[in-house]
């Protein structure tokens, strides 16, 4: 059964559904019900950055060893990231609208995330506009790690150091403290996990299909 | 009993802090020893480098007073199309923006005005990490030439806001610092693509985005004349990106050189 950890992650996004949208939550004032909205947002910002440490640590094995694989599982992880990064937004700005009243706010997180699309935005132009396979793998390597380097310095150290609406920032408690009780972690670590198996499955297949497609042409 | 005791005691402790300090200053000098051996010929060498980017400069003086026009024509079109600036956040914003852009156009050429064969000759003759520390050196102190000269022009135009100008000239260093190592990296990856001059500013905005904040925070806090306490967190964080950035070229630019 190697297959185990792809029926895992489907059992385990089936519990995130139905027990995220049934499963008794705390009420709190402004947010809700909207607070169900944690099982599907902030678990997308977790698999991206898992995702990205992926690439990253892709990036670095393909410049010890030079092995073009590396690369490829590099810009599939990049990808799958950007996918979730996507979804992370829509999701968020959602809830913001609920929240807060408007669908995007000037505030250090949104703004660090923002940031982080355009990042590996071009990121994907610059291995677009690089012909020669090993040069392409090099070059876009080393912008991934610099890259990955500043979004770090971006979205993990300057919003704890300024005011932010944002949960968990500029003094505004994380929903660790108090928000997230017990009733809500059973829910939300399965989902982390669930979601962040399902985006390297996906890494995975496209991998494969990438494989595949050179190999045939 | 207690006294010869407590006697004996303070002689065993000053005898080990004399072997330490012993251990310490002969280990000292063997690490000193040791290090000059190794940065003689870094220092040498960057110098070097430093040098012909300096002369280079010097006998292609049209590069030079390029940036300056640009950077004057900018702020004079700045100047005819705001009129005047009361706000000191849109002032400080404006300021750094129109750096920023003469940073771009003025680190892209490091690496694209060198032809292939050259740089190849270059990284035969000596270490290639000393020659993007070099470039990095060296477009750090033409940007701060850059920023200081637009600053002289920018007040002349646009009135002079800056209440603790030590502060601000700190910011320029450091923003001059940061700016130089960030571009000059991605300058280096940005020569070897086929429309570099289009890539060189998208790939360096978005990275450029944490440093850029910062700093225009450092200033404008230097513009409000506020104490320097208010201010050590961001040049802590300041001071932290260049490192990092730094380090980070050092690192990878060995990957980059060869092809």
């Amino acid at each position: 059964m190697k297959h185990w950890w792809k029926i895992l992650s489907v059992l385990l996004l089936y519990y995130t559904i139905f027990a995220g949208l049934l499963v008794d939550v705390p009420h709190l004032p402004i947010l809700h019900e909207t607070i169900r909205n944690l099982y599907f947002h902030v678990t997308m910002w977790f698999s991206m950055i898992i995702l990205f440490a992926i690439s990253v640590v892709n990036s670095i094995k393909y410049l010890s060893k030079f092995n073009l694989r590396n690369d490829l599982v590099a810009s599939e992880a990049a990808k799958v990231g950007m996918l979730f990064g996507i979804n992370g937004l829509i999701t968020g700005m959602l809830w913001a609208k609920f929240t807060w009243g408007a669908y995007w706010v000037n505030d250090t997180k949104l703004n660090g995330a923002a940031a982080t699309m355009l990042v590996y935005t071009a990121y994907f132009l610059l291995r677009n506009s690089v012909e020669d396979e090993h040069k392409r793998a090099k070059l876009s390597s080393v912008y991934s790690i610099f890259a990955f380097a500043m979004m770090f310095v971006f979205i993990m150290v300057l919003p704890r150091l300024t005011d932010s609406l944002h949960p968990g920032n500029g003094g505004n408690p994380g929903f660790g403290n108090y928000d997230l009780d017990n009733k809500m972690r059973i829910v939300f670590y399965p989902a982390v996990i669930g979601w962040t198996l399902l985006g390297v499955w996906i890494m995975q297949v496209r991998t494969r299909i990438t494989l595949l497609e050179e190999k045939t042409f | 009993m207690a006294k010869p005791n407590l006697i004996s005691y303070s002689i065993a402790k000053l005898k080990f802090f004399v072997n330490l300090a012993i251990f310490l200053n002969i280990n000292l000098k063997f690490k000193l020893q040791t290090l000059n051996l190794n940065l003689k010929p870094l220092l040498k060498q960057i110098i070097a480098l430093i040098k012909k980017e300096t002369l280079l400069e010097w006998r292609l003086k049209y590069s030079f007073s390029g940036i300056l026009i640009y950077v004057i024509s900018t702020i004079f079109i700045c100047y005819l199309s705001f009129k005047q600036i009361i706000d000191p956040p849109t002032w400080n914003a404006l300021f750094w923006i129109i750096l920023l852009f003469a940073a771009v156009n003025a680190v892209a050429k490091s690496f694209m005005q060198e032809s292939h064969g050259l740089q190849l000759f270059y990284y035969t003759l000596v270490n290639p990490q000393h020659v993007i520390l070099a470039k990095i050196i060296y477009n750090m102190m033409l940007l701060l030439a850059v920023s200081c000269i637009s600053f002289l022009f920018y007040i002349i135009f646009m009135g002079n806001m800056v209440q603790d100008l030590g502060m601000f000239f700190l910011g320029l260093l450091l923003g001059a610092a940061g700016l130089s190592s960030v571009l000059t990296l991605v300058s280096a990856i940005a020569a070897k693509t086929n429309n570099s001059s289009s890539l060189m500013a998208i790939l360096s905005f978005p990275i450029l985005l944490p440093l850029l904040m910062t700093i225009i925070k450092f200033s404008k806090n230097a513009m409000d004349g506020l104490s320097w306490s208010v201010n050590y967190p961001n040049l802590i964080i300041l001071l932290a990106i260049n490192l990092l950035v730094i380090t980070l070229a050092y690192l990878l630019f060995p990957y980059l050189w060869r092809e």
